[in-house]
């Protein structure tokens, strides 16, 4: 079942467009990666996904639902979850409380769900009393995965989850998300690591200029000669 | 000396409660809001029309505390004024800076509309009241209570202190314990961030201009029992606000406490070599001296 789909969406920030009748499709449980330049609009068509930009033209359909417009507000209540590239967590409250910002809007006992993502990343329970400002790029990365998680999202908007990260780190966060995706939670996940972002996709699209360039499944866009040459770094 | 370093606190704490105010509406939207210190005169006047009005006419007795120059009807205005200035600085926020929000207005376009709101609010006070000073209770000097070293000490400004810690204290576990005040420091680290996470924003700039204005109008009232009411009070008090303010931090509690605190024992021990028309502009000096020296204050995170 496709669960999350954009059609023909135009959107920008100011009146020029950035993305231009960009279209994807997320089915239950998958993981999606969307690779391409920097600059692609790889980020744009997340946040207008997201309704932090509302597009001129196309729409977003959640569950046969149009959700086109609506405020981040509104679609996190519906069962999205968006982790931006930068500025993701909030440096001066603690690990703990950026998990529970997570839950703001549930009303239940959520203790579960909390231990939950503290299983999944074991260091943030250990040091959940200290402030997020204070912890390296890594744990950052996962405090953010984390608050996202805190909704149980069916969908998962992920922003250059790798972005400076030390190798090492970089792996760990895509075994992370393997671990969430295992657990039935479906991915758009935006990567300027693209060989890696794709080698864990079932499906990958490639934006360039804000336009979808090709898509196939992740090991076929890897396989493909051109798309090596032009986003793979060879 | 030491009874100037005593008044200098008590008038500093009543700054805090003002500075307070200030830097946590700062923090959220990011806007010095110039009308603040006349939400001090307004607490002040709508106590005064509590006090010497309505709660007259309804027959609250008009006794005192023990010592204290004030009894049932101010412990009654009081929490009213709060509640009534915090609503009017939820009022002018939605009749007026959301509309220039909305319109991702610059910060001169914000610092005039708050002029001219600081000017209504005291035009209208001088229209009520008259630009006379006025006080509470008029003509009763307590006596003040003699503590060791020689510092005279009024029982009105013991509990001053008192209501002082007492708010600050419960403004603290609101920000720290519960689900508004976290997510209220939330929206201040990052206001898209909480919107992302499914937090009202709105919700929660209207409870800050709610929490804003209630502890201004606690400092006015504060500030008219201590010395007197004059519809400049407030006026006069924005520039140790925004001292206390930028020493401390902007956009953090605990710095415009501290802020507050030092800005007001500046004043009073300045009077022992100037004369106390200069407290204003010891306040200037400070403000100007940090934002030379170290601009971002002195728990300076966030610049
Ligand atoms: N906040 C913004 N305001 C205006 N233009 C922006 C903004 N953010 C990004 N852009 C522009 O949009 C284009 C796409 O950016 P982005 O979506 O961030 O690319 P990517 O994530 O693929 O690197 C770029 O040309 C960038 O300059
Ligand atoms: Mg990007």
């Amino acid at each position: 079942m496709i669960i999350l789909k954009t059609e023909d969406i135009t959107a920008g920030y100011t009146e020029i467009d950035i993305l231009h009748d960009v279209h994807i499709r997320v089915r239950s449980g998958e993981i999606v990666s969307v690779i391409g330049p920097n600059g692609a609009g790889k980020s744009t068509l997340l946040k207008t996904i997201f309704g932090i930009l509302k597009p001129r033209n196309g729409n977003v359909t959640f569950r046969h639902e149009d959700i086109t417009g609506l405020k981040p507000d509104r679609i996190v209540r519906k069962g999205i979850s968006y982790v931006p590239q930068v500025d993701n967590v909030f440096p001066s409250l603690t690990i703990q409380e950026n998990l529970e910002m997570g839950a703001f809007i549930r009303n239940d006992d959520y203790s579960q769900r909390l231990d939950e993502v503290y299983d999944l990343f074991p260091v943030l329970r250990e040091r959940k009393k200290q402030k997020v400002g204070q912890l390296s790029g890594g744990q950052r990365q996962m405090v953010a995965m984390g608050r996202a998680l805190m909704l149980d999202p069916q969908v998962l908007l992920l922003d250059e989850p790798s972005a400076g990260l030390a190798p090492v780190l970089v792996s760990m966060i895509f075994e992370k998300i393997k671990e969430i995706n295992a657990t039935g939670v479906a991915m758009i996940i935006v990567e300027q690591n693209a060989r890696g972002a794709l080698k864990m996709a079932h499906h990958g699209y490639v934006l360039a200029m804000g336009r979808n360039v090709l898509d196939d499944k992740g090991e076929a866009l890897l396989a493909n000669e051109e798309v090596a040459r032009l986003y793979l770094g060879g | 000396m030491a009874e100037l370093f005593i008044y200098g606190i008590v008038l500093g704490s009543i700054i805090s409660l003002g500075a307070i105010g200030l830097t946590l509406v700062y923090g959220i939207i990011r806007f010095a809001n110039f009308a603040h210190g006349d939400f001090l005169t307004a607490g002040a006047y709508i106590a005064l029309f509590m006090v010497t009005g309505v709660l007259s006419w309804i027959g609250i007795p008009d006794s005192n505390f023990g010592s204290l120059s004030f009894g049932w009807r101010m412990a009654i205005a009081f929490p009213f004024s709060m509640l009534a200035v915090g609503c009017v600085a939820i009022v002018l926020d939605r009749v007026l800076y959301r509309k220039l929000r909305r319109k991702a207005s610059g910060a001169v376009i914000f610092a005039m509309s708050s002029l001219g709101a600081a000017f209504i609010i005291r035009m209208i006070i001088f229209i009520l009241w008259g630009a006379d000073s006025l006080f509470y209770r008029p003509g009763i000097l307590r006596p003040a209570l003699e503590l060791p070293l020689g510092i005279k000490i009024r029982p009105d400004q013991i509990l001053i202190l008192l209501l002082v810690v007492f708010l600050i204290t419960l403004l603290h576990f609101f920000l720290q314990n519960t689900k508004m005040g976290k997510a209220m420091r939330a929206t201040a680290d990052n206001m898209e961030l909480a919107l992302i996470s499914g937090i009202d924003t709105e919700r929660i700039i209207i409870w800050t201009w709610g929490i804003g204005g209630a502890l201004a109008a606690a400092g006015g009232i504060l500030y008219g029992i201590d010395v007197q009411l004059h519809p400049h009070m407030g006026w006069n008090f924005l520039i140790p606000l925004f001292a206390a303010t930028i020493l401390g931090s902007i956009g953090n509690m605990y710095g415009a406490l501290i802020g507050g605190l030092t800005i007001g024992v500046a004043q009073q021990v300045s009077t022992a070599f100037l004369l106390p028309t200069y407290k204003p502009a010891v306040a200037f000096i400070i403000m100007i001296l940090i934002l030379l020296i170290r601009p971002q204050g002195i728990f300076g995170g966030r610049s």
